[in-house]
């Protein structure tokens, strides 16, 4: 029964603390005259608040929104890619007088999303994903998106120093573009400091399933990986199993350091409160508000974690030059020749893509060095 | 006792008692379980407030909350209503086995692979055929194989004595790693980069909304399903001979009842039903096959189904209950910062004392037909 109720549970149950909106809006039915004065946004989050993940990120970037003057932040967590999403969308609306919505999985976007802005063309939907088209969605959506493995790449270069077997292991949800740039950013990061380093992925299939990705931590450590890192919706299990096994861990998503001090190195976190800020600033500017927003470090977007104990002064040089160079713009982390790890050249000699090339949106290759297959 | 003192205050002529008896009789019959599940219902509930008190929190915003966000507007009804559509389905699947005596837990496993046939058999004959035909193929599609999966469990149970509680719950793990094998490999749309999902069907073939409503067509079809099968299992001999199977199978079977067919084809009628719920998210409401099939509802289905004591035409007001609770908890979490769980604590509380209430059944006197007819 208790297996029966924690399925439930993700259908069923959505929910936690909008503290601050019990406290501000206590009379029911008033929402609709608070909107006037009032910018009334919403967060809608797939998993957990408090998931120290994906989902945590976007939480932590709406507390920023939460204390800027007159907003009112509504959040919802817990909420499926099914109508759910679609009416908490409209119930915000309705009920709460939401002008802007910031639905915030993958998922949502089509065709949730999208159905509910053709049916309220005054209301402002902006989707975290990078999935707008100019051609095809209207304008009162938009993408924002950040480009994390930058961060990645960080966290290699800490894992280079780091690793005394020269393994080391990612745990990924699915084969997808987006996380392929991430393991194979990691790695290049890693051969960056010593090339003869090797990386270990398992894909766990699901973005959030605790069993598989704990089975695959200690595989990984099994087979002698020493730093870990992971691409799933919350690191939490990955973070503790790792740390309990005496593996160093690069967070992902958000700050883990506080689950395992002493083995975390430093982590590719979103830095969602900087994005949300500049959204919620033009609306209360009556500026039109960007359709297709995105950024790597040196916009923001993306930040890493405060440097671990486990690094050592070398690494701490390295990973501060190669941030320093990133934020400068510039820096190429997926720079020619490339192999995959079939042999075939992935990328030429003569190519560098910068962050934002569109030939790394549709990545589908495993990097050389990287174990592991994408099917 | 009540009776006793009621009775003759009825002051009507003896032929008017002779024509009020049966019908005393019928509603004493049918108050029972109304009676016993509403009273279960009232002390969950109260039983809730206390939790809610205990958090700090007033039962009363709470409750008011919830008829706001789950029945206080045209809007909210409609939510509810949208909600309570696939739970309608997914709850039969577990219903009509109940009614044989089997646990069937593993609705969620037809309901993705039906969503993956529906999607997969409309792929090559869209644009070919007219969108009616494409969606009752998407339909018979989505129920045969639905049928096939849970019928396997059925299958198991009756041949081979495999429990099919355990069975059907594996079945639904076979069936989503399947859905993502078929979904990030063979029927992958190869524009859909970073959420691996079929190719989305085009506008003209999603199953619409109801007119004048923001419902689709889902609940329709969930509650002409549900008549259905409470005229499947009250009013024809082939229910009344599952119902027989279900109070002892070694009766039935002294009786000659077939009992072996009956579970193949109760378990595959259930089976195509959560199946015909996932065609209906994907014509309906996803566009395509994809990982959010998996959302639960097949699990959903089971607390529906037991809520409604398996009786397909409790399940129509159970599901829509459970649709609102289900509208109410964002509600309950923007207005009050009470966190995710209030509301699983709320479905397990109502869950854990409508189940005791079952063991009132016959305590009260009231109920027994046989009072009323001696009294009236």
């Amino acid at each position: 029964m208790t297996r029966l109720l924690c399925m439930n549970r993700r259908n069923f149950l959505q929910a936690s603390a909008a503290g601050a909106l019990a406290s501000v809006t206590p009379g029911l039915l008033s929402s609709r005259a608070y909107a006037q004065t009032a910018l009334t946004i919403g967060f809608i989050y797939v998993g957990p608040k408090d998931d120290y993940g994906y989902n945590q990120a976007h939480a932590e970037g709406a507390a920023v929104v939460k204390a800027l003057p007159g907003v009112t932040v509504i959040e919802e967590e817990n909420v499926p890619e099914t109508v759910d999403v679609q009416k908490t969308m409209e119930s915000m609306i309705n009920l709460d007088g939401a002008s802007l919505l910031f639905p915030t999985s993958f998922g949502y976007f089509d065709p949730h999303m999208l159905a509910m802005a053709a049916k309220y063309p005054d209301i402002q939907f902006r989707h975290c994903g990078g999935l707008w088209q100019a051609d095809k969605n209207p304008m009162n959506t938009g993408s924002y998106f950040g480009y994390i493995f930058q961060g990645q790449y960080l966290n290699g270069v800490a894992a280079g120093y780091a690793s005394k077997s020269k393994k080391i292991g990612f745990v990924a949800a699915k084969p997808i573009p987006q996380v392929l740039q991430n393991i194979n950013a990691f790695l290049l990061g890693a051969r960056s400091v010593d090339p003869s380093i090797t990386c270990q992925v398992i894909f766990t299939g699901e973005w959030s399933l605790a069993v598989k990705e704990a089975e695959a931590t200690n595989a990984l450590i099994d087979q002698g990986a020493d730093v870990i890192t992971c691409h799933v919706d919350s690191p939490k299990v990955v973070v503790e199993t790792a740390a309990g096994r005496g593996a160093f861990i690069c967070g992902y998503h958000a700050d883990q350091s506080p689950l395992a001090p002493a083995k975390y190195l430093t982590g590719a976190e979103w830095a969602w409160g900087n994005v949300y800020s500049d959204f919620v600033k033009k609306a209360q500017a009556g500026e039109k508000l960007g359709n297709f927003v995105r950024g790597g470090l040196k916009d923001g977007f993306v930040k890493m974690s405060p440097l671990g104990p486990g690094v050592s002064e070398a690494s701490r040089k390295t990973f501060e030059a190669t941030l320093a160079q990133m934020k400068a713009g510039g820096f190429s982390v997926f720079k020619g020749p490339i192999k995959d790890n079939k042999g075939n050249i992935v990328v030429t000699a003569d190519k560098s893509f910068a962050e934002d090339a569109i030939e790394l949106e549709s990545m589908n290759y495993l990097v050389e060095g990287v174990v592991g297959s994408t099917a | 006792m009540t009776a006793e003192i009621n009775a003759p205050a009825l002051s009507i002529s003896p032929q008017g008692r002779a024509l009020l008896r049966p019908a005393l009789e019928w509603l004493a019959r049918r108050a029972e379980p109304v009676v016993i599940t509403l009273g279960a219902v009232l002390v969950g509930l109260a039983l809730f407030s206390l939790f809610i008190l205990a958090v700090g929190k007033s039962p009363a915003d709470l409750y008011r909350f919830m008829y706001t966000g789950g029945f206080g507007s045209w809007f909210s009804i409609q939510n509810s209503l949208s909600r309570a559509s696939p739970l309608l389905l997914t709850a039969l699947c577990v219903a009509l086995p109940a009614r044989l005596g089997l646990v069937i837990i593993g609705g969620e496993g037809a309901v993705v692979l039906g969503g993956v046939a529906a999607a997969a058999i409309a792929l090559p004959i869209v644009g070919l055929l007219p969108p009616i035909i494409v969606l009752v193929l998407m339909a018979c599609a989505a129920m045969v194989i639905g049928g096939i999966w849970i019928g396997i469990a059925g299958f198991l149970r009756h041949y081979r004595g495999v429990n099919e509680t355990i069975s059907s719950l594996l079945l639904a793990y076979i069936a989503i790693a399947l859905m993502n094998q078929f979904v990030e490999g063979l029927l992958r749309d190869p524009a859909s980069l970073n959420k691996p999902s079929t190719k989305p069907l085009a506008h003209d073939y999603m199953l619409g909304n109801i007119p004048g409503m923001d419902v689709h067509w889902g609940l329709i079809i969930g509650i002409v399903a549900c008549i259905v099968s409470w005229i499947l299992i009250e009013m024809t001999s082939y229910g009344f001979a599952a119902r027989i199977a279900g109070g002892n199978v070694r009766a039935a079977q002294i009786q000659g009842l077939p009992v072996g067919r009956l579970i193949a084809g109760f378990t595959a009628i259930a089976g195509s039903f959560a199946g015909l719920a996932g065609m209906i998210e994907v014509a309906a409401v996803q566009g395509s096959a994809n990982a959010s099939l998996a959302a639960g509802y097949g699990y959903t289905g089971i607390l529906v189904a037991f809520l409604a004591r398996h009786n397909p035409l409790a399940i129509i007001p159970v599901a829509i209950l459970l649709g609102g609770i289900n509208a109410s908890g964002g509600l309950i979490q923007r207005r009050m910062g009470l966190p995710d769980a209030t509301v699983l604590v709320l479905q397990g509380t109502l869950f854990i004392v409508i189940l005791f209430g079952e063991t009132f059944y016959g305590r009260f006197k009231i109920f027994n037909p046989d009072l009323w007819r001696r009294s009236a």
